[in-house]
């Protein structure tokens, strides 16, 4: 431990709950855990922290107090926090600067109680999920430089920097993004920001035809138009997005292009002319409509207090339409993401035989799961992640690696590790 | 050259090379396996020259399941085992060992897939990086990572060593290009990571792997994706008259929102040399030059070209160019890519660097630079992969002469540590391999470097894949060598590099 002596920090470790200030009594907690076996259930400000399995744990470390921007350098195009950082505080920062997080991650404040939760940037790196920007700019883990972490035994360590181009060791700013607080407790990240474009439109196409949208989406995502955001909604969403200039409330598929003002007009003309698309069809809009749209999407506002369950499922995008098509056979709600890559999908019936005959259909077609919202009786039974036995088995070790008594979530992504 | 220290030679396999030789001719095809010295000889070293060792033997297998069987065979036996791809790389990191089986994965060289639905390549690991680009060009795409080193490279080496390139800046690293991998771990274990989506679930392995310098796994299919050929390409060339205003240029222009494809910085040696080594039109006056490359659409292209006109005025340039042809554009380029043979000319011997640094400290680094030369007294020319901070000075000396040499090696660590006092990074493309491992401990301290290798050992418990790489063997940064080049000539005198 640098810095501090461990005597100098005075901890009760009779109360269940810790909300640690500094990197030094996190260690200590970690310490004390290590030593005795207890498990932790590592928080930040919980806007996520339903989606997992459920796991015993004797305490919870709650990091929403470990929060501040430690540097911020515009010029250099990136930012270093605290990991308890609420992810609001940062776009507000970056806004001053007129940058971003490009990576646009979900907030799943919505799903869960209805407004706005975007959590904290560590909950936000865990989990690893990216918005509609995702086949452009990469996902999260794409823009981690660099992290400092305490590993199971409440060893402080690092990898990484705020460099952008850095070989330097293996590259655990990937390894800990998406890993859902089962390796290390996160406490700063270095993160890449990206200016923010000059101009953001959409190009909305009327169409509540599937194997079209497919279609518009797979031609716009191989067209030097070089789009930024490609979703489709069907019928039954299209009311969500009524807008000045987006009156039509049925099905649509809507294609975004971001840049210089005057290269963002050519290439929607040109892009609508790619499509072959009559003017009658489409509605374009212009920057601030445009970006009350992505938000929306990103916010997964369509499904805004859903009752029932709500699935990710990640899948090659050849195989988008077959995929949708079989799974239409059960009482589905869906719309389609990262230009044909994610399909987000509720189900209002949804049971274990069900749940395994979807995921059949998934693995058949090279895809992946990953359940979102589930019913509380069901959560217990069924397998929240996707995994096969031997990348278990390396999960395993790498969970080891880094926790050897499994102390942090344990059993949160699968169970035993 | 200073001598290096490797893992401890053991004697014992060093006395069954025929009973291994045997047997691993049981499990593959008897002319894969390598045993006379002469058959051994080219294998020797990889980009890195200056360290040669023969290994014990070579295996060239054709199929995962001799991959798979003979990391198995090398496991339970205790062989170790360095991976090799088109041995190009530039830190050492396929070098062998004396008493390794080097497994060449050369016969791994067909494309597998070219799935434009999906816009991603499936391929074999020794296939070429520019390969690839070339199996797609047709339909107007292309694979964005480009080393310069790509008519040469493998695409497996590429991810061990997570390569970037010129357009790195825009288009990310190998790891941000990358879909899946089969792998194959220490024990015979085959494994895909990733695949054909955007993301995998579960701890990133892909991630992971990418970059680990062939300490976890031997690759034996990748899983890239392509991209849209942009429409227009422009560069502009730009002459200052300080490094400092060059310095200052490329931060504006970031910080303004352009991010262009590529942009790199020379010195006023550098320019001059790579000027009459080329002929490429360079403003050998200015103290320093700047080419800028923006892609995309007509207007796009642009308006990011007339704001760049604008900034570099304003950081009093001496001189501008822009392209008026792609044929113009690639001049421009081509003096830059000739950077090793350039420096060739000016002295016997020179050393790569590869540092990484904030943009906002070039200045202040390349001052550094040229107070260490005055120090050393050996003469230095500096190229940077400035829109990312990415540098590669090139330090002249004469390998004939000890104290040259010494020097020489004193000087780029100098310049290393001075990179990570700044915030950089010790590597920021080539790789630690055998290079720059004696000063990993400048970047981490032993609980980060523990932690790394725990991460290792976890997968390979004998510590037989790669051992004596990117981890000191020593705990004491002594300072080793760097790219060492004679004569100037490199292990391939034809392929560029940056």
């Amino acid at each position: 431990m640098e810095g501090k002596q461990s005597s100098q920090i005075s901890l009760d470790f009779n109360q269940n709950i810790f909300k640690p200030s500094s990197r030094e009594e996190i260690v200590e907690i970690v310490k004390n855990c290590y030593k005795k076996n207890i498990p932790l259930e590592i928080n930040g400000l919980k806007s996520k922290n339903k989606i997992g399995r459920n796991f015993q744990s004797e305490k919870t470390l709650d990091l929403s107090g470990y929060k501040g921007i430690i540097d911020y350098k515009p010029e250099e195009l990136y930012i270093k926090v605290k990991a308890g950082t609420s992810l609001k505080e940062i776009i507000d920062e970056l806004d001053k600067n007129n940058q971003q997080l490009a990576f646009e991650p979900n907030d799943f404040g919505y799903l869960f109680s209805g407004e706005s939760n975007s959590g904290s940037i560590g909950g936000v790196v865990s989990c690893n999920f990216a918005g509609s920007r995702r086949f452009k700019v990469g996902s999260v883990r794409d823009h981690i430089l660099g992290f400092q972490g305490i590993n199971g035994k409440g060893e402080t360590i690092k990898s990484g920097g705020t460099v952008v181009k850095n070989v330097t060791g293996y590259d655990l700013s990937k390894l800990v993004s998406g890993s859902f607080g089962t390796l290390t407790i996160l406490t700063e990240l270095s993160i890449k920001v990206l200016p923010k474009p000059e101009t953001s439109k959409t190009l909305v196409v009327k169409n509540p035809h599937l194997k079209k949208a497919i279609d518009y989406l797979g031609k716009a995502l191989s067209s030097s138009t070089d789009p930024s955001g490609g979703v489709f909604y069907p019928d039954y969403f299209g009311k969500d997005f009524i807008l000045n200039d987006l009156t039509h409330d049925g099905g649509l598929t809507a294609l975004r292009i971001e840049g210089p003002t005057n290269s963002v007009d050519q290439r929607l003309e040109r892009l609508s002319k790619e499509l072959s698309l009559l003017d009658q069809e489409i509605s374009i809009l212009d920057n601030e409509q445009s970006n009350i749209f992505w938000n929306r999407t990103k916010n997964l506002e369509v499904f805004r207090n859903l009752k029932s369950n709500l699935l990710r499922i990640v899948l090659p995008i050849s195989e988008t339409l077959q995929v949708i098509q079989k799974l239409k056979n059960y009482e589905i709600k869906y719309f389609i993401d990262w230009g044909g890559g994610l399909i987000w999908t509720s189900l209002d019936q949804l049971n274990l035989k069900i749940l395994n005959e979807i995921r059949e259909i998934i693995k058949k077609h090279q895809g992946y799961i990953t359940l979102i919202k589930i019913e509380e009786d069901l959560k217990a039974s069924a397998d929240i992640f996707t995994i096969d036995p031997i990348k278990y088995k390396i999960s395993e070790k790498i969970k080891r690696s880094f926790d050897p008594k499994r102390i942090f979530n344990p059993g949160k992504m699968y169970t035993g590790i | 050259m200073s001598s290096l220290q490797m893992p401890k030679v053991d004697k014992v396999i060093m006395s069954k090379k025929d009973k291994i030789a045997s047997d691993l001719k049981e499990i593959i095809n008897k002319k894969n396996v390598l045993s006379n010295s002469d058959e051994l000889r080219p294998f020797e070293t990889d980009g890195l020259t200056a360290y040669r060792q023969i290994p014990l033997l070579v295996v060239m297998p054709e199929t995962v399941d001799e991959v798979s069987q003979i990391l198995k065979y090398c496991n339970e036996n205790k062989v170790k085992v360095v991976p090799r791809g088109a041995g190009t790389g530039l830190s050492g990191g396929s070098m062998p060992l004396e008493d390794c089986v080097l497994m060449a994965m050369g016969k791994f060289n067909k494309i597998i897939e070219v799935d434009y639905e999906n816009r991603c390549v499936v391929t074999q690991p020794c296939v070429t990086n520019l390969a690839i680009t070339h199996a797609v060009q047709d339909k107007g795409f292309y694979y964005a990572p480009d080393p310069s080193s790509q008519i040469a490279c493998s695409i497996g080496g590429n991810v061990a060593e997570n390569s970037g390139g010129v357009h790195s800046l825009k288009y990310g690293a190998t790891t941000n290009n990358l879909l899946g991998i089969e792998v194959v771990l220490m024990d015979g274990t085959i494994t895909k990571f990733g695949g054909k989506t955007m993301d995998a679930e579960g701890y990133d392995f892909l991630g992971l792997m990418t970059g680990s310098e062939g300490l976890l796994g031997v690759i034996t299919e990748v899983t890239v994706k392509i991209l849209k050929s942009p429409e227009v390409v422009k560069a502009a060339l730009v002459g200052f008259p300080s490094i400092e205003d060059a310095g200052n240029c490329v931060a504006e222009i970031i910080a303004e929102g352009c991010i262009p494809a590529g942009m790199e910085i020379m010195d006023k040696a550098l320019t001059k040399a790579t000027n009459d080594y080329s002929k490429a039109g360079y403003p050998t006056d200015a103290e320093a030059m700047m080419i800028v490359e923006f892609d995309g659409t007509e207007h796009e292209v642009e308006a990011y070209i007339q704001k760049t006109k604008s900034i570099a005025e304003k950081n009093n340039s001496s001189s501008l160019k822009i392209s008026k042809s792609n044929e113009e554009r690639l001049k421009f380029w081509a003096g830059r890519k000739a950077a090793f043979p350039a420096c060739g000319v000016l002295a016997p011997d020179y050393m790569c660097m590869d540092g990484s640094i904030p943009r906002g400290k070039l200045a202040e680094v390349l001052n550094e630079i040229s107070r260490l030369s005055k120090k050393y007294n050996l003469p230095v020319a500096n190229a940077f992969h400035a829109g990312d901070g990415n540098l590669h000075p090139l330090i002249m000396f004469d390998a004939n002469d000890n104290e040259s040499l010494r020097k020489c090696e004193e000087f780029g660590a100098d310049i290393l540590k001075y990179c990570v006092k700044v915030g950089g990074a010790l590597t920021g493309e080539h790789g630690v391999g055998i290079e720059k491992r004696e000063l990993m401990c400048e970047a981490f301290n032993d609980k980060d470097i523990q932690q790394q290798l725990t991460i290792k050992v976890a997968l390979d418990p004998n510590s037989l894949l790669n051992p004596g790489k990117v981890y000191p063997i020593l705990r004491k940064c002594a300072e080793e060598g760097r790219v060492h080049v004679h004569g100037g000539k490199t292990k391939f005198p034809d392929i560029p590099r940056f």
